[in-house]
């Protein structure tokens, strides 16, 4: 119990300067890293942004905005599919969560039945397997109904693919910012987290709000040919179309500009492959000028071809911001875009049109920023409670224990330095609360030590020899310890499973500082006495044990 | 000698203690019921102070740019929009402010709306050091995770040490663990201190040291009583305790030593917490000694261990 080979004694002190090698980058500030050879590991322990400040943001996906386009799209492509197999219909719209199309001749529904099912897709791919169907088609209540309704899982399935495909898109944005050490993951079923650190001013964090909040979903609608907009309020609606607000203020409030627009679009910004600000050649305004893909430009030059001297809208984010009339076929998928821009928001547009929109609008459900001043702040401070919290630690347990508290505190160092090594190696990010378990975990490293010592000093008195005691300090106390820090492990694997952010990082600096300060007391404590014993054994007959 | 010339360290503790700690045992342990009951009574009634992770709403660290933060001037500049209940208060030093905006009617965007305006109105005397926005679906999300997260530990703290020792021990820790969360949740409705993420963090850590304290007294009964099969089952409790007090007393000293450096030195915002954790530490070794104990003494213990039904102790250790 008390023999230590000589192999183990080298692993022993090996790990320990490896641990140390592992964890000196920390002490050091980046430039000084940068001078080292290259064989030294340089990483440092990640801060987390309550110790070098920047912006946290949360953001929730509107699930059901993604859900309103996917069925609207449904009804677009039933509708192609019924016109293509020549089944007629007379009416085709959405109804609830589900799309609806009535047929002409309610004996088509068999034929009609099959044409739609095509529409089904499965779920998953052919690698991961797949498990189950996106859409359900089934007839309606009345002969010569059909609904179009997505299943559960084509529902996620699609959120999903939103979901990676904005963070994708943030991305892109965020980069196209400049420095760019943002990280962009996705927070549960429908939810994306942006860390930006170092974000100083609020004013930036503004900016990254504005760049990303900015769904700059476009779309080219036909403006209804004969209805006018207040027609439309009075008496219906024509079916398929919608009124939609125009983008540009109103010189009076409640004066603004309405457009009756077809719900369908003709073409959308997905089909956009460049989009730059410019000015505008006579008024020298900022515009947008845009150049479409193939298919876009295909889709475009159909359309305007076809409604020569009628408007259509360019709507942006559910507002229409221009609806020039068209005066002829515009094949090279071309455009500009004029609207109440400035130079910085058409920048920002034409920024966030390149990087593609977003599938839904993205709101904010939780922002936690925290400014540099406060992140140094809180390192200082947390500098100094630990020194100071390892001192008070290190002169009361040598009061105690003697030189045996001596060798504790040697274990204490270690802990410590093992702390940090496996928090750089595995890349745990340090917050504030973290600091604090650490802090605690030195604690608790003693508490360790103080089971062992008392068992020697009971022992003792009991009448034991030196060596059983100490060897019995060992042995009994071992079971103790591990018994009590494996509690204290399970509340701080728990903390880790439910919590967050900083509580995250506490849980994990106090689970890695317990592992560690077990090691501590047990392995480096045991070795320094055993040291001692083999130095003392010679020399006297009745050994005086300094505990 | 090795690295160190040898001395011994200073004893601090009196053996052979035999304070009469049972004897106490229906007192304290009527004593720590009555806490439990008022802890609850004073939650009922007055409530928690939630911060913003688990009430919604946002909260804004502020430091004047030049000299003292004007509270009055804000609360006036402030209340003016109309955003409902805003709280100030002084936070650290003089030149910093906590403004606190109640959660606003409606989505998370009225909740971003809101704080653009306050820091409109604050305007350039000021700086923000902090920020934090928590919308209406996040704030519910982190008020159930925070009880769950609770309610989780000690189910299982009482499943591991049920596992290790007896069942009787895992009742007493159960209960002397009720108790530490009860009291101090109820200290912080008591004095209406904020609580938010960082307390529930502060009680899990209480959990675990608490356990980790009963944990060390029971594995010591459990000894004595094998060792001493036929001494009575309180004075044998007693001696357990007596045995245990100067490790229980030096790692308490310890513990609370770096917490009061934590409390002292580690800034305001950490302030809450180490403060939490500091009476989590007294209650936790508290209610090892007086409510494990004598749970254990009112349940019974089995005191024949000759059957081989014990969990088997590893022996030793090899090196």
């Amino acid at each position: 119990m008390l023999h230590f080979d000589r192999w183990k004694i080298i692993s022993i002190i090996g790990t320990c300067l490896l641990g140390l090698l592992i964890a000196l980058p920390n002490f050091f500030s980046k430039e000084t890293l940068a001078g080292w050879p290259d064989y030294l590991p340089k990483r440092q322990m990640p801060l987390g942004l309550d110790l070098q400040g920047g912006a946290h943001l949360l953001y929730a996906m509107d699930t059901a905005e993604l859900k309103k386009d996917w069925l609207l799209s449904l009804k677009d492509d039933a509708r192609k599919q019924l016109r293509d197999a020549k089944i007629g219909f007379s009416a085709a719209g959405v109804q609830g969560d589900a799309a609806q199309v009535r047929l002409v001749k309610p004996e088509d529904s068999a034929k009609a039945l099959v044409e739609l099912k095509k529409l089904i897709q499965p779920v998953g791919n052919a690698i991961l397997g797949t498990s189950g169907f996106n859409v359900a088609v089934a007839e309606g209540t009345e002969p010569g109904t059909f609904t179009l309704k997505p299943t559960d899982q084509g529902v996620q399935e699609r959120v999903q693919s939103a979901i990676t495909a904005a963070i994708d898109t943030i991305g892109r944005r965020v980069n196209g910012l400049g420095v760019s050490e943002a990280t962009v993951v996705q927070q549960g079923r429908d939810r994306i987290l942006i860390q930006y650190p170092g974000l100083a001013e609020a004013k930036d964090i503004q900016r990254l709000k504005d760049l990303v909040g900015k769904t700059a979903k476009l779309t080219f609608h036909e403006v209804h040919p004969s209805t006018t907009v207040a027609d439309a309020k009075s008496s219906r609606i024509p079916l398929g179309y919608k009124i939609a607000q125009s983008a540009e203020k109103a010189d009076e409030p409640g004066s603004e500009r309405d457009y009756l627009i077809n719900e369908s679009v003709i073409v959308s910004g997905e089909d956009l492959v460049d989009a730059q600000p410019s000015f505008d050649q006579q008024t020298n305004a900022p515009i947008i000028s845009f150049r479409f893909n193939q298919s876009g430009a295909v889709k475009f030059g159909d359309y305007t071809s076809k409604h020569i001297g009628e408007p259509f809208a360019a709507v942006l984010d559910d507002k229409v911001v221009t609806a020039p009339r068209i005066i002829s076929a515009i094949r090279d998928g071309s455009g500009q875009i004029t609207g109440n821009f400035t130079v910085e928001s058409a920048n920002e547009l034409a920024l966030q049109l390149r990087s593609g929109s977003l599938p839904a609008k993205l709101t904010i459900v939780e922002e936690r920023s925290v400014g540099p001043s406060l992140g140094a702040d809180s390192i200082a401070s947390g500098r100094t409670a630990g020194l100071i919290g390892l001192a008070a630690t290190a002169i009361l347990t040598v009061l105690a224990y003697g030189t045996f508290g001596v060798y504790a505190v040697i274990g204490l160092l270690v802990h410590g330095i093992m702390v940090a090594a496996l928090m750089t190696l595995v890349g745990t990010t340090l917050t504030l609360p973290g600091i604090a378990g650490f802090v605690l975990t030195i604690a608790m490293a003693v508490d360790a030590n103080v089971l062992i010592y008392e068992r020697m000093r009971e022992e003792l008195r009991a009448g034991k020899t030196p060596i059983a005691a100490i060897d019995s300090g060992f042995n009994r106390a071992f079971v103790t310890i591990v018994d009590s820090q494996l509690t204290t492990l399970a509340a701080a694997i728990i903390m880790f499973w439910l919590g967050s952010g900083p509580i995250r990082g506490f849980a994990v600096t106090l689970s890695l500082g317990i592992l560690t300060s077990v090691f501590a007391a047990v392995t480096i404590t045991r070795l320094l006495v055993s040291m001692w014993l083999k130095d003392a054994k010679p020399r006297s007959r009745t050994l005086n044990v300094p505990v | 000698m090795f690295l160190v010339p040898d001395f011994k360290g200073i004893d601090f503790f009196p053996h052979n203690t035999r304070l009469p700690f049972m004897r106490y045992k229906t007192l304290c342990f009527g004593l720590s019921l009555v806490f439990m009951a008022l802890s609850l009574v004073v939650i009922a009634t007055k409530g928690f102070n939630y911060g913003v992770d688990f009430k919604g709403g946002a909260l804004i660290e502020v430091r004047a740019t030049s000299g003292t933060a004007d509270i009055p001037a804000m609360r006036d500049k402030l209340n003016a929009l109309g955003l409902g209940d805003i709280q100030i208060q002084s936070f650290g030093t003089p030149a910093d402010a906590l403004v606190r905006v109640e959660q606003q009617p409606g989505s998370e965007e009225e909740q971003q709306a809101a704080m653009k305006k306050v820091v409109e109105a604050l305007g350039s005397g000021y700086e923000q050091r902090r920020v934090e926005v928590v919308g209406p679906a996040v704030s519910s999300e982190l008020r159930r995770t925070g009880i769950i997260a609770v309610l989780a530990s000690v189910l299982a703290i009482m499943a591991y040490v049920w596992f290790r020792f007896e069942w009787q021990f895992a009742a007493g820790v159960v209960v002397a663990l009720a108790h530490d969360v009860l009291v101090t949740a109820g200290i912080f409705s008591l004095f209406q201190m904020e609580f938010d993420l960082s307390t529930v963090a502060a009680l899990l850590t209480i959990l675990g040291y608490s356990v980790n304290d009963s944990v060390v007294v029971a594995d010591r009964i459990r000894e004595n009583l094998r060792k001493y099969k036929k001494m009575a089952l309180p004075e044998l409790l007693n001696l357990s305790i007596n045995e245990t007090l100067s490790r229980t007393v030096l790692t308490g000293v310890t513990t609370i030593a770096v917490l009061l450096a934590l409390f002292f030195l580690g800034g305001a915002v950490i302030r809450n917490f180490t403060f939490a954790m500091l009476f989590g530490v007294i209650i936790g070794t508290y209610s090892s000694i007086f409510i494990a104990a004598p749970i254990l003494d009112y349940l019974g213990i089995k005191r024949d261990w000759s059957d081989a039904s014990t969990k088997p102790n590893p022996g030793g250790m090899r090196a």
